[in-house]
């Protein structure tokens, strides 16, 4: 029904990143444009179930909320000063170098900017890229989080005072900035993928609304940014990655790559992250993002687990670990190595990766890891206690279904 | 314009040479601080700036009963207070956070940027 209330906030949901970007240029305040835009969704929500939905719903709902700004500043103008300033910064004339459509695009990328600013704590960019960009409500994205409503909604509250108070800019980073903004946006964007494919808490194992949103924002950033590789890579990486999503759980149960149903995977979604890797690779300008989207590549090219190109993937993490020398990454590096050379020769790696990075002992991956090369080698009490210590710190619900089977098949 | 405290953190108790570990290293961090002084007022940036001198020589006044209380010592007591600050004045954030990390480069020390309310 294109005239129903879900199907208006469809509309409005896919629109509010454009919507509060565009407002926010025009009157310098986050607030104001927020309350705009709800004001326009609700005469939105009156006279579109009688009219239909307008060609240009986005066009539609900017002028509206920016006509409802401008005669509620006005009415208020005199009596407050932040409000006479935003009237006074009323700026409705498109950017003399941009059309229409550039300016809409550099708005939200602006914005994008804003929200995932250094200065504020990385657990709020998250949510204020969620809540302006993805037009998530501050229930939805407490729910993703796992957080009291109250204590997510104060935790937006404070951030955009923040910026308001600090003058957080509302603009594209200097060039000499600019690599290192970029590469806070797609940490964003990479952590709210992930916490929707490895959930963590009592509830779902997988969030598909929060990859969905990931991925979404992923693909404006990379119009917005074209020319920048890692933003390539970072969509390749989450498009091939969400192509495995229905495979990797069942029954409640996370299913390893390895026992993966192949045929469940999302050929067109591997298409086009596999085009995307070729693309940023050819740039020829690698990053973090783009090897392991090419890992990930290598993964989804082969049509059984024993066809993998395990040379490719070993000779990728070693790439890898030159850009980002992290233990987690070398640990990945082990996993490969393990099907080249043997579960002897990757359980000695692993073993002195955990002595020269106690860090590890946290991290349930590292056990798990550990666990599954030990039973391999038929060392099962020792893998019995590695699953134990696997278990003592994961919170995902599907993999501790999965390490606790294992751990029950041990003879 | 907004206007911004960037304060300079540093240990409480200050050793021979401030911390900087040798004379020669202190010089060189006061020139260079003098350096980036110099530099920000040319630019339009600086409104007011100082180092103060060691904790052990502030006093707490409490004037909000009959008569004032007097306290030796800073206020709280901390392992880092502030040793110096700057007033800047600029056009927004990213500025100031860039002016603070040359200033933190400076004069070796971790910076604070704060805005004030209004214009200070």
């Amino acid at each position: 029904m294109p005239g129903s209330t879900a199907a208006i906030e469809q509309v409005f949901r896919e629109e509010y990143g454009r919507l509060i970007a565009s407002l926010v240029r025009r009157f310098g305040d986050i607030d104001i444009a927020e309350d705009a835009a709800g004001e326009a969704l609700v005469v939105a929500l009156e006279k579109w179930p009688e009219s239909g939905v307008p060609p240009n719903p986005g066009g539609w709902l900017t002028t509206t909320a920016a006509n409802r700004a401008i005669d509620k500043l006005r009415r208020e103008k005199l009596r407050d000063d932040k409000h006479r300033q935003a009237v006074d910064m009323y700026d409705d004339t498109p950017h003399e170098s941009l059309g229409i459509f550039e300016q809409d695009e550099d708005d939200r990328l602006r914005l994008m900017f804003t929200c995932c600013h250094p200065a504020l704590a990385p657990e709020a960019r998250i949510a204020l890229t969620l809540r302006l960009l993805g037009g998530l409500t501050v229930e939805e994205i407490a729910q993703a989080f796992l957080v009291p409503e109250t204590t997510m909604g104060q935790r937006i509250t404070r951030a955009k005072k923040k910026i308001a108070a600090a003058r957080i800019p509302y603009k594209i980073p200097d060039a000499s900035d600019l690599p290192e903004r970029v590469s806070t946006v797609l940490t964003v964007l990479f952590l709210v993928f992930n916490e929707g494919y490895l959930s963590t808490g009592d509830g779902s194992p997988i969030r598909a609304e929060l990859t969905a949103e990931a991925i979404r924002l992923a693909r404006i950033l990379r119009s917005l940014m074209p020319e920048e590789p890692e933003v390539t890579g970072l969509l390749a990486l989450l498009l091939l990655t969400e192509a495995r999503r229905e495979a990797r759980v069942r029954g409640g149960e996370l299913v390893r790559l390895d026992d993966q149903d192949r045929g469940g995977w999302d050929r067109e979604l591997i298409a086009e992250g596999h085009a995307l890797v070729r693309e940023c690779l050819a740039l020829d300008r690698p990053g973090r993002y783009q090897v392991l989207a090419a890992i990930n590549a290598v993964h989804t090219d082969a049509p059984t687990a024993e066809a993998t190109d395990w040379a490719q993937v070993a000779a990728l993490y070693d790439q890898l670990l030159r850009i980002d020398p992290s233990p987690i990454v070398a640990l990945n590096r082990a996993v490969a190595i393990a099907e080249l050379d043997g579960p002897e020769v990757a359980l000695a790696q692993v073993d002195r990766l955990g002595q020269d990075s106690p860090v590890l002992a946290s991290y349930h991956a590292f056990h798990a890891t550990r666990a599954d090369l030990l039973r391999r080698l038929g060392r099962s009490s020792e893998a019995r206690e590695a699953y134990d210590a696997a278990l003592a710190v994961c919170d995902n619900t599907a993999e501790r279904a999965y390490l606790s089977r294992r751990r029950g098949e041990l003879v | 314009m907004t206007h911004y405290l960037m304060s300079v953190h540093g240990p409480a108790e200050r050793e021979e040479y401030g911390n900087y570990g040798s004379k020669e290293a202190m010089e060189q961090a006061f020139a260079d601080t003098g350096a980036f002084n110099e530099r920000i007022k040319a630019e339009g940036y600086w409104v007011f700036g100082g180092g103060l001198l060691d904790a052990s020589t502030a006093t707490v006044v409490d004037g909000q009963g009959e008569t004032p209380v007097m306290t030796d010592g800073p206020y709280l007591e901390t392992k880092e207070l502030i040793g110096g600050f700057w007033v800047i004045d600029a056009p927004d954030l990213d500025v100031a956070l860039r002016l603070a990390a040359e200033a933190s480069k400076a004069c070796r020390g971790k910076v604070e940027v704060r805005p004030f309310e209004g214009l200070a």
